[in-house]
């Protein structure tokens, strides 16, 4: 493979493609098919046949907009049309080629606007399972020119000045990574990619695997040869059925490509890649604990260092990034790092996607530039909180990050901002919530998820977890007392400085920022046994609160 | 326990048992496929019982400790019998937002069991799950694997019922 013969298959799609005056895209994400977006499909494609246009049906991932799915794009005019369902089939093909159909048109401009598309600059456009779709979008070029033009070095670099930070909440610098990996000394090196998506909210990696996966398994093949891998895994969430199967086929035609395996583009670089299930476990993200899940083993972290960096899988060098760093890799190759590192702020580049979820009007996937504000993706993007209520906060980064209230909503997301007002970028879950939620029951939940998902092999955070759950049941079900908040505010430190890894160093978070900005519903709940939002039943008193034994 | 070198034989003549082997020997009985042949075992039989994990744990040569670890460890592995439908309520955070609780406590109280259970009968297992990745469309509900969006407690009932009817 080379790029002419890259650019050859390309052009025998374009020109089959240009056999059709119409191309209809169905999103078929999971979000969509869930409205059985399938059957639209299939009605689509017989009422083409029917009419005898030359119309082409194709099935894309993810448009984003899931709260107006079924999604239809009609090119080349780009009328998206919402809510479709399979009655719509004969009314939208034969309005093609004269007006839209008005009463299905999404006129949602402020919504699409303002974003920039990089990671899902295919999403909604490409089929995901043909290599070809993403070929014809410049699929590939990257890694063949990386391949035939640039050293490792060459390519470490290109990544370092793009300034790309990991996408999966830490924000390492990808650059560093990569070259801390290339240095290493070892016989193989591993390359794995985070899919174990376990943050309950958020959806970024299942849509980008589901939508775009040969962006992934080329972003992978490039880290590969940059830092000197031959092998390389996918962990990804055995909930993810379609992400998988989406996955399973992209693999095999990437091979039949030549496009991993041996002596790929006739160099010395060979690479391949197998998918390997979790098995629902929270703490598998942690790349320890990961590693440990692809050995076959419990997945439990264990002390760093050695970083796996050094001694990673099967104790050699491993270089383990996020679905979404992986999918940022190739646009930074083919439009060099400089252009990169004008999208965003000074020290988070790029752009950022986000699952903008819960009280909010346009649930669904966004793309945004580092640096806008929280203000502008949930008021305009999102469409702001609907049904008349009023904003209370938002929710980021998961079980490791917190609640922002409306008064820091013109803060500017990048991981430095979000960490100052207490929270975190985290993997990009967005969770808005109303008058109708009770911060302190939110709080409950995070920790309740903490101490079922926690492995239990260092002390603190199996029982302070615990303990710190028995304690806002207590408030709760109003049977707590001033001194159970002091102790409660005690815990939350002990448990931050002392955990293993960053499942109990940050299952604090949570409720030292609802406790920043929103004490007064603490207090209400523990002083005169209220819960302002009516959520919590301040009758159940003794009922649950009982302290948890734990074996510590 | 097998011993380095044998291999153990099927639990039984069930055919299910050569795709379970079949996965074992395309990673090459390595030590590291447990969490892989456990998932080949679940998806042919639904879930995981002693002689399963006894016969994985055998052929691929790792203890029994190490074997009943793995699959108690992750959530996902299932050690009972599911019953012939299974409502699977997320109640991850966008999900929970939008009172995915009062759906749990629903159905629990329709069918009487606590969720992981099944009903006495055997018809219905009640599961929740931490996020399935739907929060477009939350509150979201696993009808034996098909997705719903947009979950209302009517409409769950409606399909517990037609359940319960067949």
């Amino acid at each position: 493979m080379n790029l002419e013969e890259l650019e050859q298959i390309a052009e025998n799609l374009r020109e089959g493609n240009a056999r059709f005056d119409h191309e209809i895209n169905v999103c078929m994400g999971t979000g969509c098919l869930s409205q059985h977006s399938d059957r639209l499909k299939d009605e689509l494609a017989k009422a083409v046949a029917a009419s005898g246009k030359k119309v082409l049906v194709r099935r894309t991932g993810c448009m984003g907009l899931c709260a107006a799915g079924p999604l239809v794009l009609i090119d080349p005019d780009k009328t998206l049309y919402q809510h479709v369902n399979t009655a719509h089939a004969e009314t939208v093909v034969n309005s093609l080629g004269s007006e839209p159909v008005a009463e299905l048109q999404c006129n949602l401009r402020a919504h699409f606007e303002e974003q920039v598309h990089v990671v899902l600059e295919n999403s909604g456009h490409i089929d995901p399972e043909k290599i070809d779709d993403y070929i014809a979008r410049d699929g590939y070029k990257a890694l063949v020119k990386a391949l035939t033009e640039m050293t490792p070095g060459d390519v470490i670099r290109e990544v370092t000045e793009s300034g790309l930070r990991g996408r999966g909440g830490g924000g390492y610098p990808t650059g560093l990574k990569w070259s801390t990996v290339a240095k290493a000394a070892g016989d193989a090196k591993y390359v794995i990619c985070n899919g174990d998506e376990g943050d309950p909210g958020a959806f970024m990696d299942r849509s980008v695997l589901e939508s775009d996966p040969q962006r992934v398994l080329e972003g992978m093949a490039i880290a590969a040869y940059a830092v000197g891998a031959s092998k390389g895994y996918v962990y990804v969430r055995a909930e993810y059925p379609l992400a998988v199967s989406r996955l399973t086929a992209s693999l095999r035609e990437a091979r039949r490509r030549g496009l991993l395996g041996a002596n790929i583009c006739n160099t010395q670089f060979s690479f391949d890649v197998e998918i390997r299930l979790g098995a629902g476990a929270f703490v598998c993200g942690e790349e320890t604990a990961l590693i440990a899940s692809i050995e076959g083993k419990r997945g439990t972290p264990r002390p760093r260092p050695p970083y796996p960096a050094v001694g990673g899988l099967w104790n050699k060098p491993t270089l383990i990034n996020n679905v979404e760093t992986f999918a940022n890799i190739p646009p930074i190759l083919r439009n060099g790092g400089k252009w990169f590192a004008r999208l965003g702020t000074e020290k988070s580049k790029g752009t950022k996607v986000f699952a903008l979820t819960g009280k909010i009007t346009n649930t669904g996937l966004v793309e945004v530039p580092m640096g806008i504000s929280l203000r502008q993706i949930i008021e305009g993007i999102g469409g702001g909180v609907p049904g008349g209520h009023a904003f209370k906060a938002v929710q980021t980064g998961g079980p490791s990050g917190g609640c922002i209230p409306k008064e820091l909503l013109d803060i500017e997301v990048s991981y430095e901002s979000l960490i100052q007002a207490g929270s975190m970028m985290g993997s990009g879950g967005m969770i808005v919530m109303d008058d109708t939620s009770c911060m302190v029951n939110v709080a409950r939940f995070f920790i309740e998820f903490c101490m079922t998902e926690s492995c239990g092999k260092c002390i603190p955070c199996r029982a302070g977890t615990a303990q710190l759950h028995t304690l806002l049941t207590r408030i709760c079900s109003g049977s707590a007392s001033i001194a159970d908040l002091d102790l409660l505010i005690d815990l939350c430190g002990t448990v931050k400085e002392t955990s293993l890894c960053g499942l109990g160093q940050t299952a604090p978070n949570p409720i030292l920022s609802t406790l920043r900005y929103f004490k007064d519903e603490y207090m209400e709940h523990i002083v005169h046994k209220r819960c302002p939002a009516g959520v919590c039943n301040m009758q159940a008193r003794q009922t649950d609160a009982s302290p948890l034994e734990v074996m510590a | 326990m097998a011993t380095y070198g044998s291999m153990p034989d099927p639990p039984s003549a069930d055919k299910r048992w050569k795709i379970v082997t079949g996965t074992m020997r395309k990673n090459g009985f390595a030590r590291h496929a447990l969490i892989e042949a456990l998932h080949t075992v679940q998806s042919s039989f639904g879930y995981l019982d002693d002689a399963a994990i006894r016969f994985v744990a055998g052929s691929l040569r790792v203890p029994l400790s190490q074997a009943y670890g793995v699959a108690t460890f992750y959530h996902y592995f299932n050690l009972t019998p599911p019953g012939r439908h299974t409502m699977t309520i997320c109640t991850g955070t966008a999900c929970y937002i939008k009172g995915t609780d009062k759906l749990v406590a629903e159905a629990e109280k329709r069918l009487g069991v606590a969720q992981g259970r099944t009903t006495s009968d055997g018809n219905i297992t009640l599961m929740t799950a931490r996020c399935v990745g739907a929060c477009g469309r939350a509150p979201v509900v696993l009808a034996d694997g098909e997705l719903n969006g947009q979950m209302t407690c009517e409409q769950m009932i409606e399909q517990l019922e037609r359940w319960a009817a067949e």
